[in-house]
């Protein structure tokens, strides 16, 4: 019996309604408990308790992020991380090596991170990284919004099909969420074309991504998946997409029947372009947020940009496409049979650049103007806006007006004057950045045992060393960035893995998966798939499915569905 | 006796995943939807003559058995007191070897090279300096409409790359320009299966409209799906081809530029290029763009001859400038079963694909300098380990010479040159026959290896073996007090 | 005969590397080298006497035989192996890569000298003290 007593800290568990108070937390066995009988103590007077964090959406692993590493030697070299006694060396900036990822997550007192997307047919590459992603309980999303069997159930209307395959492939691929990107799009890139918008049908398949994104958004409902459907939408970093940011949540207004989310809207700041073209390219946060904050069906996620440079990648290989005409960049492309495309641009995003800089505004704004912080998510799209280890960065700004300031002085002077970020007051509050880092995204996610510090919650907890009742943070942001970089404790499933940012023991997270237990009633569809899977892929039906033991600690959910 | 379907082929890049193996006791007598290469491999893997059962190390210059405790107490202590060793080979095991391998090579600040480094090496420098626009073979399969092989003859190197995945293949929006041929040939050729279709036209010697001529062949003026094979000499390959361009040794660079430039709607202002009329190469560079969805093969022609990198650059060059007018990707003809992987697992654990360089404690990657035929070349190793290839026979005179030069470990499950020449041997099982395991096509998907038959009772996995050396360095290290 | 040195896979070196290395299918396989219909008369090879080529690397003895693959006049075509890597250029011009094809050389009929085997040709360049 492991037992821990985190003493006297500031405890914010906003799911439990505990804002800022000083509180002990009790673990037994990697659990939270009532109380403990015997335990060690960990003092943490002084300093903040939260809930580890915890990432919706990041690219940390798979068969795209490896192109990612592969093409950019150049990013490795001037960011290396020593072998020590407990870790595994490594390399890399924007998109480091897997041992890396999961050590600097852990030291930031992250201690659940989704990789964001993958191609199904290599889904056994997302997770032999996984196993080699250290420190992190962690889940992938299969990339569904262009996949040959889902556009012909739907076109046919065959919603339990489509259901009987989700749940099917959820299983095949050990994935966890129901991903769209670029939804129809990614079938017309095969010839090297695209969608227009939500309307234009799908060259060759004769359906609309309006009809893919609600006949997905309803089978998800059918299924009763934890997540909604998590989607990257159509016109992706164009001038004017918000229009088709705002049709797509539009589109599935009808299907909010309980009040709960149906529609995941991810890296909106890459959605909320306004303007005719680049030269017109204006903010409109705005529009987005005002939608946001008048309906309770979405949620979003930030994609925060960061100014830096970094690696961008998508499954979305038309955008990927035009950011290598924009740039003339080095340009990587990959399409998946039957499935999906990818996309690969190293990105450079400069402060005294008025698109780059209207983008940094674009992603606050959102961020500020979105009322409530459980509808919207820090995140960066990583690496796409910015590598994640920028998030005690993000942190500063959404705590602090001083640090927003100190940017807004120092950008693209026409981007200023396309944006209101300066307009704007609201300073994040730790209960806010709890929710908006963790809290929220565990909700949203569906994950019970995450994202708070109740009873039966698994005691994945991150203590920074700063004083609430003491300092003021919003005038000193470099020392909320210095406390969120480094975490003073991380502790994983109840043990101490970061001691003052170091890691000081490595673990292996678990790999959540959804198993839908379809019900015997359900359709069957496998014997028609296996017929005609060898029409559709160059492997075989038996090759294609990842067996559970190619995830190291498989955690599957089970989930009983409401066909 | 049994027969184990979806068995993925543990010979070639392609990895083929349909193969059936008849298996009868612990023997397979039997194979079908193999290639010739295949084939001799699951007959003849077994043979005694040339396999290694037990292991050995070299005493006073004579190979001696002794137990698996000694010889891996003896490789650790080789590795452990090495200042700069170098782990090669990797392309013929699984990922999971190649994973216990990097901790290796990390734990004793080694350098870990695979056999891409002499094969595809180049095209990947290439593709840190340019990108890649590429797919998944499925991709070419529904959609290609002009495949082009440059510098690859499939029938010698990936015997059923075309019937898979291109000119013969059957996809969604594409279909087999061979099916209505082939169909005549089974009449004539009776049993044979169609999946062996490209191999039997080639057996019968059937005249076929391949050319080098002055103008595209009709074919060019259909919608239907066409093949291009240029070489230095006309391939076995190239013999059922549309057209064949045969282009003179080491001028590749120059062709591939050429071409840039027709595509760019430049004109040329001599009248032969690389030793094909300008005017033929116009009609390419316009069959190029006039396609609907094209794809480019290159093999090691293009890697091995005067150029290298450069040549990799203009044909990507040339891919990505094409795809500004139509729908262009190109794909490297990747060789032994599991070379993408041996890229893959480095790239994810250390950020770089090959010649991982471990001595100052983190990953560091120069190839030229930190590349093994670079190292060895200038002597710079002072112990190598060997897994599953043979360096002896395929790296230049000097480089050879001086792996000989130090002690050297080779785990390997047959008998070779490099086995021949090593200090320690160490008898492994033949991953996809004897052992499971991940391995990666030459498009980068993932495929399991299956297990057909029990391995010698003396023989141990890749994996297993590198764990229990990597265990015993930890051991000595500990012994030494250097951790 | 000044020439150009191709070497590359060929389905039968494919095949009899499957048989091992030590044997001899592999050696008929292996330690040969395809040359030109025309250029076998001026040099007044036979089908499958010894000719010598010699690199500025080195020099090996492989069996002449007449290309299919012809005509390819000046060119020679040799399949990867250990006869063809002594004598193929070492310098990798930074790239880790050395230089299988495209390399001059220099090719003659030697019908009265040896072709060596693999174990011949290792003691002969490697042969330990």
């Amino acid at each position: 019996m492991r037992e821990l007593l985190v003493k006297n800290g500031f405890v914010y568990d906003p799911l439990n309604n505990i804002d800022g108070e000083k509180l002990d937390i009790a673990i037994r066995d990697g659990k939270i408990v009532e109380k403990t009988s015997n335990p060690k103590i960990l003092d943490a007077s002084g300093m903040v308790v939260m809930p580890g964090g915890v990432d919706i959406h990041s690219h940390i692993v798979g068969a795209k992020v490896n192109s990612g590493r592969l093409l950019r030697p150049e990013d490795h070299s001037k960011d290396v991380e020593y072998k020590t006694p407990v870790t595994r060396s490594g390399v890399g900036y924007s998109i480091p090596s897997t041992f890396t990822t999961g050590y600097r997550y852990s030291r930031m007192g992250w201690t659940t991170v989704m990789d964001a997307a993958m191609a199904p047919l290599k889904a056994k590459h997302t997770h032999e990284e996984l196993n080699d992603t250290p420190m992190l309980d962690k889940g992938s999303y299969p990339l569904l919004g262009s996949n040959w069997f889902i556009l012909e159930y739907l076109r046919a209307k065959e919603y339990d099909e489509c259901a009987a395959y989700i749940a099917w492939i959820m299983r095949a691929t050990k994935g966890y969420a129901v991903k769209l990107v670029n939804p129809g799009g990614l079938e017309a890139w095969g010839f090297g074309r695209n969608v227009r918008d939500i309307d234009d049908p799908v060259p060759n398949f004769d359906i609309t991504p309006r009809e893919i994104v609600q006949g997905l958004c309803r089978v998800n409902r059918m299924l009763n998946l934890p997540h909604t459907i998590h989607v990257h939408a159509n016109n992706l970093g164009k001038p004017g997409n918000y229009v088709t940011a705002l049709e797509t949540m539009k589109c599935v207004e009808g299907q909010a029947g309980d009040g709960k989310p149906v529609l995941h809207l991810t890296h909106c700041q890459f959605s909320s372009f306004g303007g005719r073209d680049w030269r017109t390219f204006r903010s409109a946060a705005e529009e987005i947020s005002e939608y946001v904050n008048t309906h309770n069906h979405v949620t979003l996620d930030l994609g925060q940009i960061i100014f830096t440079d970094t690696t961008t990648m998508t499954a979305d290989g038309p955008f990927q496409f035009i950011l290598y005409q924009l740039t003339g960049n080095k340009w990587v492309n990959c399409d998946v049979e039957t499935e999906t495309g990818s996309g690969i641009v190293p990105f450079h995003y400069k402060r005294k650049s008025f698109v780059h800089a209207t983008q940094w505004a674009i992603g606050l704004e959102l961020a500020l103007k979105t009322k409530d912080p459980w509808k919207i998510f820090l995140t960066t799209d990583h690496p796409n806006a910015g590598p994640f280890t920028a998030y005690p960065k993000i942190i500063a700004w959404l705590m602090s007006r001083k640090a927003r300031d100190a940017v807004i002085d120092r950008i693209s002077k026409r981007a200023r004057r396309r944006t209101v970020l300066d307009e704007i007051d609201r300073e994040y509050t730790l209960s806010d950045i709890a929710v908006t880092t963790r809290v929220g995204q565990a909700r949203s996610l569906g994950l019970n045992r995450k994202g708070h510090l109740g009873v039966g919650a698994d005691a994945d907890i991150a203590i920074y060393d700063i004083n609430p009742q003491k300092e003021d943070l919003p005038a000193n942001p470099g020392r909320i960035e210095k406390a969120f970089k480094n975490a003073a404790y991380t502790l994983k499933d109840g043990e101490i893995v970061v001691r003052d940012g170091k890691i000081v023991k490595a673990v292996d997270g678990r790999t959540f998966w959804v198993n839908v237990k379809t019900t015997p009633s359900s359709i069957e569809i496998e014997p028609e798939l296996q017929k005609v899977f060898e029409e559709y892929y160059t492997v075989k039906y038996e090759n294609y499915l990842v067996n559970e033991d190619y995830c190291k600690n498989s955690d599957p959910i089970v989930i009983k569905p409401k066909i | 006796m049994s027969i184990v379907k979806n068995v993925a082929c543990p010979v070639c890049g392609t990895l083929c995943d349909d193969l059936e193996i008849t298996v009868d006791g612990n023997r397979v007598i039997g194979t079908k939807n193999t290639c010739a290469v295949s084939e001799a491999k699951l007959l003849n893997f077994s043979d005694p003559g040339h396999r290694n059962l037990k292991p050995l190390i070299r005493r006073d210059g004579e190979m001696v058995e002794v137990s698996w405790d000694e010889a891996i107490k003896r490789s650790a202590q080789i590795l452990a007191e090495a200042h700069y060793p170098i782990l090669y080979g990797w392309s013929c095991t699984n990922c999971e070897a190649i994973r216990m391998g990097i901790a290796l090579a990390e734990e004793i600040g080694g350098v870990i090279d695979n056999t891409s480094t002499v094969c595809h090496g180049p095209s990947i420098l290439s593709i840190q300096d340019v990108g890649i626009p590429t797919c998944t073979l499925g991709q070419i399969r529904h959609r290609a409409d002009l495949i082009v092989y440059w510098a690859s003859d499939p029938y010698s190197a990936h015997p059923r790359h075309v019937e898979r995945y291109t000119a013969f293949s059957d996809g969604r929006f594409q279909h087999s320009e061979w099916e209505s041929y082939v169909a005549r040939l089974r009449g004539v050729l009776g049993k044979k299966r169609l999946s062996r279709a490209s191999e039997l036209t080639l057996m019968k010697d059937i005249p076929l409209p391949a050319v080098t001529g002055e103008k595209l062949p009709p074919s060019f003026r259909t919608g239907k799906r066409k093949l291009i094979v240029v070489d230095v000499r006309k391939t076995r390959s190239a013999e059922h081809a549309d057209l064949f361009l045969q282009v003179e040794p080491n001028k590749d660079f120059e062709l591939l530029q050429a071409l840039r430039l027709l595509v760019k709607d430049e004109e040329l202002e001599v009248n032969e290029i690389a030793g094909l009329p300008v005017h033929l190469l116009e009609e390419v560079a316009d069959a190029l763009i006039g396609c609907s969805f094209g794809a480019f093969f290159f093999g090691v022609g293009l890697t091995m001859s005067s150029g290298k990198t450069r040549n990799i650059d203009a044909a990507i060059a040339l891919t990505q400038d094409l795809n500004y007018r139509t729908k262009f990707v190109i794909m490297p003809m990747r060789g032994h079963f599991n070379v993408a992987g041996a890229n893959v697992v480095s790239t994810w654990q250390t950020g770089y694909p090959f010649a991982v360089d471990f001595s100052e404690g983190y990953p560091r990657y120069n190839p030229g300098e930190t590349s093994v035929v670079d190292i060895l070349s200038r002597g710079e190793s002072d112990a190598g380990l060997i897994v599953a290839s043979d360096p002896v026979s395929n790296f230049p005179r000097e480089a050879a010479r001086n792996l000989i030069k130090q002690p050297l470990i080779a785990i390997d499950p047959v008998a070779s040159p490099t086995t021949v020449m090593a200090d320690v041997v160490l008898p492994s099982t033949f991953v996809g026959i004897e052992t499971e395991g991940t391995a990666y096509r030459m498009d980068r998907v993932p495929l399991p290896m299956k297990k057909l038959v029990e391995p010698p009772e003396t023989c141990l996995s890749d994996e297993e073996i590198l764990r229990r050396i990597l265990k015993e360095v930890r051991h000595l290290k500990e012994v030494r007090g250097e951790t | 005969m000044k020439v150009t040195l191709l070497t590359g896979r060929t389905i039968d070196q494919g095949t009899a590397k499957e048989h091992g290395k030590l044997s001899t299918a592999y050696f008929e396989n292996v330690a040969v080298c395809e040359i030109d219909p025309d250029d076998m008369k001026t040099l007044q090879v036979k089908e499958n006497s010894t000719v010598r080529v010699t690199t500025e690397h080195g020099k090996v003895n492989v069996r002449g035989r007449t290309s299919k693959r012809g005509p390819h006049p000046g060119i020679i075509y040799m399949p990867y192996g250990i006869w063809t890597n002594i004598i193929v250029d070492p310098q990798t011009h930074g790239t880790g890569m050395p230089s299988f094809k495209g390399i001059k050389a220099q090719i003659e009929s030697a019908p009265t000298e040896n072709v060596l085997t693999l174990q011949e040709l290792l003691e002969n360049l490697f042969g330990r003290d």
